[in-house]
């Protein structure tokens, strides 16, 4: 691996311990995230009170934000995680059948994508989310079922490359099944952009929740998410300005992190691509 | 050209019925549409009454011809919370979004762009990485976060510019850098390598073989042919700042649209929300549409082929 440039060590060691962070967030937080105390409301960075130090300070409702932040990493890789599987797995089925199926099937599913890529993701999760109603369940299926456009794409166009193979003529001629096919030679042989897009989509997930949570659809109070977080500290902006600056540093770090790490899985990938 | 002209059409026809057939669905997800749109502790002889008058006890084909034939008249129906007509509503606050999206636009061009020429010209130098490492952070900035330090910044701590509602054209400022930022490195990149890419062409060879600086070489010949999938971007790139000022106009109270659509899911006020979704969407269309006609219009290749 020493072809490894050291900017990506960084970046992975980087979102390895935003993880580590989220895993171990009950182990390494000071406090219980949701426990209250009026008498500590909005204490600045650094307060230490009666033997007590809030390294981050307090919310408006007396909790400890360093604590909040821990657990809103969970909540907010979590949401990102299982909404980008999500996605994953239905966008590239779809993409293998219109590939492999051609005809109708491959119309149908194509149509579908230009016609969901022509609806802004964020509108369509906002307006979903709030004819369903917010919370965890909903706002992982709603962005899973909104974002699987862009692999059912990728996966087309390379299901019909790799169809066209001969070994897939040879397999198919043995009396391989079609289901089979597609699971054993095709799909290992097609990861690789999905692997990419699906980088890319990480972060954008991790923006979407962040975003919906902080417009009040996704993650709802008392639990922490950094959307949600810095949701409740807009109001305070003047007057405790670490309420939105810190969760939203780690939001913006994340993010930063997963995109430099997903521009340099592209261009390894896919050597075309390379943006000289 | 024509072919090609009426193919593209249809396409952005079948797109925007795609389109409305979608947001069709997804208002009956929960089961009841009427249940979203009575107030809250309405009764049940009062919700069987609404439904009724709101069409929604026919059966579904008939609602969707119904609202499809509602749409085509552009009738969005009556909001039932601000007892006003939907398009009426929505109106009043789309030149605010114009405005910010404008703004937004005009700062991302107005960086974007010749960032992205410098990062291709000079790519060897160190402003080039300095602007890509700028590009690259723009890219994963959460609007609510970068619009909060801004409030921070010049709100609060300079005290330079306002920071919420409409006041005077400074007002749009904070907004429109927020709201740009995004699309700002999009620009960035993708005028980056479309200048990339001209400037190995041949042409540019014998240019300069014909004794033309680079700098004019790269002023009368690159800058043109990179001008063609740039163009494009930028059209699509009117959609997503549409989309992305939901979140801006919440941070920093600017009435347009977005900050209608999240007042309106509050106040249960659904066919709002229903006819800001469809707006976009329909808007976002067209500028694909419109996108692709600059295309073959700039470039003659497109036009032959089609």
């Amino acid at each position: 691996m020493k072809s490894v440039p050291i900017a990506i060590w960084v970046v992975l060691s980087v979102l390895a311990l935003f993880v580590l962070a989220a895993v171990l967030a009950p182990e390494l937080a000071p406090f219980d995230p949701l426990r209250q105390s009026l008498l500590l409301r909005l204490k600045p960075p650094g307060t230490v009170l009666g033997g007590r130090s809030f390294l981050l300070g307090t919310d408006d409702l007396g909790r400890d934000l360093l604590s909040r932040v821990l657990f809103g990493a969970r909540v907010s890789l979590l949401v990102a995680a299982v909404a980008v599987v999500l996605s994953l797995v239905v966008g590239t089925a779809l993409g293998l059948a219109a590939g492999w199926f051609r005809g109708w099937t491959a119309v149908v599913i194509m149509r579908s994508v230009d016609t969901m890529l022509s609806i802004p993701a964020i509108l369509l999760a906002v307006l979903t989310v709030a004819v369903l109603g917010p919370g965890f369940l909903n706002l992982v299926v709603v962005l899973g079922l909104t974002r699987w456009p862009r692999y059912t794409r990728v996966a087309y166009g390379q299901t019909l490359q790799v169809a066209a193979l001969p070994y897939i003529r040879a397999a198919e001629m043995a009396g391989c099944s079609s289901f089979r096919l597609l699971w054993r030679h095709v799909l290992p042989n097609i990861a690789g952009p999905l692997l990419v897009v699906a980088t890319a989509e990480f972060g954008l997930m991790i923006l979407f929740e962040a975003g919906l949570s902080f417009l009040g659809l996704g993650i709802q109070p008392p639990a922490p998410s950094w959307g949600a977080i810095m949701s409740a500290g807009r109001a305070y902006v003047e007057r405790a300005w670490w309420l939105t600056v810190f969760p939203g540093a780690c939001l913006f770090a994340v993010v930063l992190c997963v995109n430099m790490a997903g521009d340099w899985l592209r261009d390894r990938i896919d050597p075309r691509s390379v943006s000289r | 050209m024509t072919r090609h002209l009426a193919g593209r059409i249809g396409q952005a026809l079948l797109a925007s019925f795609g389109v409305l057939t979608i947001v069709f669905f997804v208002m009956r997800l929960s089961g009841d549409p009427t249940l979203l749109l009575v107030p809250e502790g309405a009764s049940a002889e009062q919700i069987a009454q609404l439904r009724h008058q709101l069409g929604f006890d026919r059966p579904v084909p008939v609602q969707f011809l119904a609202y499809l034939g509602d749409l085509v008249r552009l009738d969005f129906g009556e909001s039932l919370v601000q007892r006003a007509p939907v398009l009426g509503i929505l109106a009043e606050r789309i030149p605010y979004t114009v405005a910010l999206a404008s703004g937004a636009l005009l700062v991302a061009w107005g960086v974007g762009l010749p960032a992205g020429i410098a990062m291709a010209v000079w790519r060897d130098r160190w402003i080039a990485r300095l602007l890509q490492a700028v590009v690259l952070a723009g890219q994963s900035l959460p609007t609510f976060w970068s619009g909060i330090l801004l409030i921070l910044l010049f709100g609060v701590t300079l005290r330079w510019l306002p920071t919420s509602g409409v006041d005077g054209p400074l007002s749009l400022v904070l907004p429109s850098l927020a709201l740009g930022a995004v699309t700002m490195s999009s620009f960035a990149r993708m005028t980056r390598s479309a200048v990339l890419d001209e400037l190995g062409r041949d042409y540019v060879n014998a240019a300069r073989a014909r004794g033309l600086s680079r700098s004019s070489a790269v002023a009368r010949h690159v800058l043109r042919n990179a001008a063609i999938p740039v163009v494009t971007i930028a059209a699509l790139e009117i959609g997503n700042l549409l989309a992305g000022a939901v979140i801006v106009e919440t941070v920093f109270a600017w009435p347009g649209i977005g900050q209608l659509a999240i007042q309106s899911i509050q106040s249960r006020d659904f066919l709002v929300v229903q006819a800001v979704v469809l707006f976009v969407s329909l808007v976002y269309v067209a500028c694909n549409l419109l996108a692709d006609l600059a295309y073959a219009a700039i470039d003659p290749r497109i036009r032959m082929r089609a």
